[in-house]
């Protein structure tokens, strides 16, 4: 416990001296440049936190029953969310490829000519956005069901002799309910796609372009290629910040739920 | 059961199977890449399985760098993580759930706020530090900046906080040491947490590219997913069955654990994250 907090102790001071070059690295940092890593990692953001949950929650009400099928079918769907980064990336590039991949293949089978998936700047993040939700679409999945199995049958028994339909049971009793996981999900899922770095280094390089550098991507090359420790670290601070905010806006919402139920 | 329902039910099982398909079949790609030769894989249209299988692929991905240390240095970054998480762990919840001192819950929040702060946070001090104490490029920079896991400690005391005080307090009684509490008393106990966090951790460290990325350049104590990495630059992009074969070296031992353990995983990962 020591060692952690003298490591926290630690960073800070040695963020210091970045400081005391003046605000120049904060200042160096408000450019276009910056800008667009900001917009960038914002886009990657949403889309995969829209699209993971909202798969991720379809899924699960989908998949919440405790038969064998339903078993192999979520663990075939969380499996990704355990394999390397790395291995996903490559894997990716070459199912991607648009000579040899197989995705262009089938495709063409089904007479539809696909885009230049990581070598077009318009299409390039979006490809991204994709390949992550398809890797870590199990971890919302796996975390609506065990929100869903705390939720009482009898609610939905008595849901159902007053006549609700699916939809009406889903909108009335599942989803509100689910409320507190939504949100948990909603803020870690923004924090971990905020950290998104190994599949950019691997399948982009930030490229075409820029198009596809976003925000720890940013701060790894202005650190480990450009040298320039003092804007990463600024960058890094700035970082922190809006993690650290983030976390309180869920403890935030949290407080207010939990008074909604008392 | 209305006649409407059926099909319903029908459609959704389908739609759920196409969903992993699309989940599992790329890694079956994977493999079958890994088996085919330069031929096979540029063939139109791409053949499932290549025959005959060339598993002379893996071979050749093995020797293309220094895989075994590659392998091992994973294996000693990865266990030396899990022992040190796990045993500072079991000190500091058993402090904070079996002590009672002054500072103790000012301390404890110290340590949620630690949960917060990921490693892309840490990593541009901690490199600065690192290199100032002429630690880059060792095992120590890969293992001790995750030598204490506040996800770890806290779920340990909150495991702890669940064992009734009278056990310890009969322990005591009987002439054990606090070490013997702890290890030989508390932790049988929580094992099932132990067991969770573990999985967790091993997972996350086996797979884990950015830190020893940032941490190593040298070959002496890279690790998989680097050296993995690093086949793609090495030839031009055709090699695809060697890479392939070479991304088995990390996916093969997790989808392993994973299909025999599944329950368990998922378990874990669900319980790690909502405690």
């Amino acid at each position: 416990m020591a060692y952690s907090a003298w490591v926290s102790l630690y960073e800070w001071d040695l963020v210091m001296p970045a400081r005391w070059v003046g605000a120049d690295n904060y200042r160096a940092l408000v450019s276009t440049e910056f800008l667009e890593v900001v917009t960038n990692t914002v886009k990657y953001s949403v889309g995969v936190v829209v699209l993971s949950q909202a798969l991720g929650l379809a899924l699960a009400v989908l998949l919440n029953d405790r038969t064998r099928v339903g078993a192999l079918l979520q663990a075939s769907i969380f499996s990704s969310y355990v394999v390397s980064w790395v291995a996903v990336s490559l894997l990716w590039i070459w199912l991607l490829d648009p000579q040899y991949g197989l995705v262009a293949y089938l495709l063409r089978l089904v007479g539809v000519r696909g885009v230049n998936w990581l070598g077009d700047h318009r299409w390039a993040l979006w490809t991204l956005v994709l390949v992550t939700v398809w890797k870590t679409v199990g971890y919302p999945m796996v975390i609506y069901l065990a929100g869903l199995q705390a939720i009482p049958g009898d609610l939905y028994e008595a849901a159902a002799l007053d006549g609700a339909g699916g939809w009406q049971r889903f909108r009335h009793i599942t989803w509100p309910l689910l409320t507190p996981t939504t949100l948990f999900l909603l803020v870690t899922l923004t924090i971990t796609s905020f950290q998104g770095f190994d599949i950019v280094k691997i399948m982009t390089q930030g490229g075409p372009v820029t198009s596809t550098v976003i925000y720890v991507y940013y701060i790894y090359e202005q650190a480990f290629q450009y040298f320039k420790l003092g804007k990463a670290s600024a960058a890094v601070v700035l970082f922190f910040i809006v993690i650290v905010a983030l976390t309180f806006a869920q403890w935030l919402a949290f407080r207010r739920r939990v008074h909604y139920l008392a | 059961m209305s006649p409407t329902r059926v099909p319903i039910r029908a459609l959704t099982v389908a739609g759920l199977a196409v969903v992993a398909l699309i989940e599992v079949f790329p890694y079956v790609w994977m493999v079958s890449t890994s088996l085919k030769d330069m031929a096979g894989v540029t063939r139109f249209p791409p053949t499932l399985w290549p025959s005959p299988p060339h598993w002379e692929n893996y071979a050749k991905a093995w020797t293309s760098g220094p895989f075994l240390r590659y392998a091992v240095n994973n294996a000693i970054q990865t266990l030396g993580i899990l022992i040190c998480q796990l045993f500072f762990g079991c000190l500091a919840g058993f402090a904070f759930s079996k002590l009672r001192w002054r500072g103790r819950d000012a301390c404890f929040l110290i340590v949620i706020a630690c949960l917060i702060v990921p490693p892309q946070v840490r990593f541009v001090p901690l490199y600065m530090l690192f290199s100032k104490l002429g630690l880059l490029n060792t095992y120590a920079s890969l293992i001790v900046p995750y030598a204490v896991s506040a996800l770890g400690t806290f779920l340990i005391r909150d495991a702890f906080l669940q064992v009734s005080d009278d056990i310890v307090d009969a322990a005591r009684v009987d002439g054990a040491g606090t070490f013997t509490i702890i290890f030989r008393v508390l932790a049988p106990i929580v094992r099932p947490t132990l067991v969770a966090f573990s999985l967790f951790s091993v997972v996350y460290h086996w797979n884990d590219f950015f830190w020893p990325l940032v941490m190593t350049t040298s070959e002496a104590v890279r690790t998989l997913p680097i050296g993995v990495a690093m086949l793609r630059e090495e030839g031009t992009g055709d090699r695809w069955h060697v890479i392939m074969a070479g991304s088995m070296f990390v996916v093969a031992p997790v989808l392993a654990v994973f299909i025999v353990a599944q329950r368990h995983i998922i378990r874990a990962f669900t319980f790690t994250s909502l405690k």
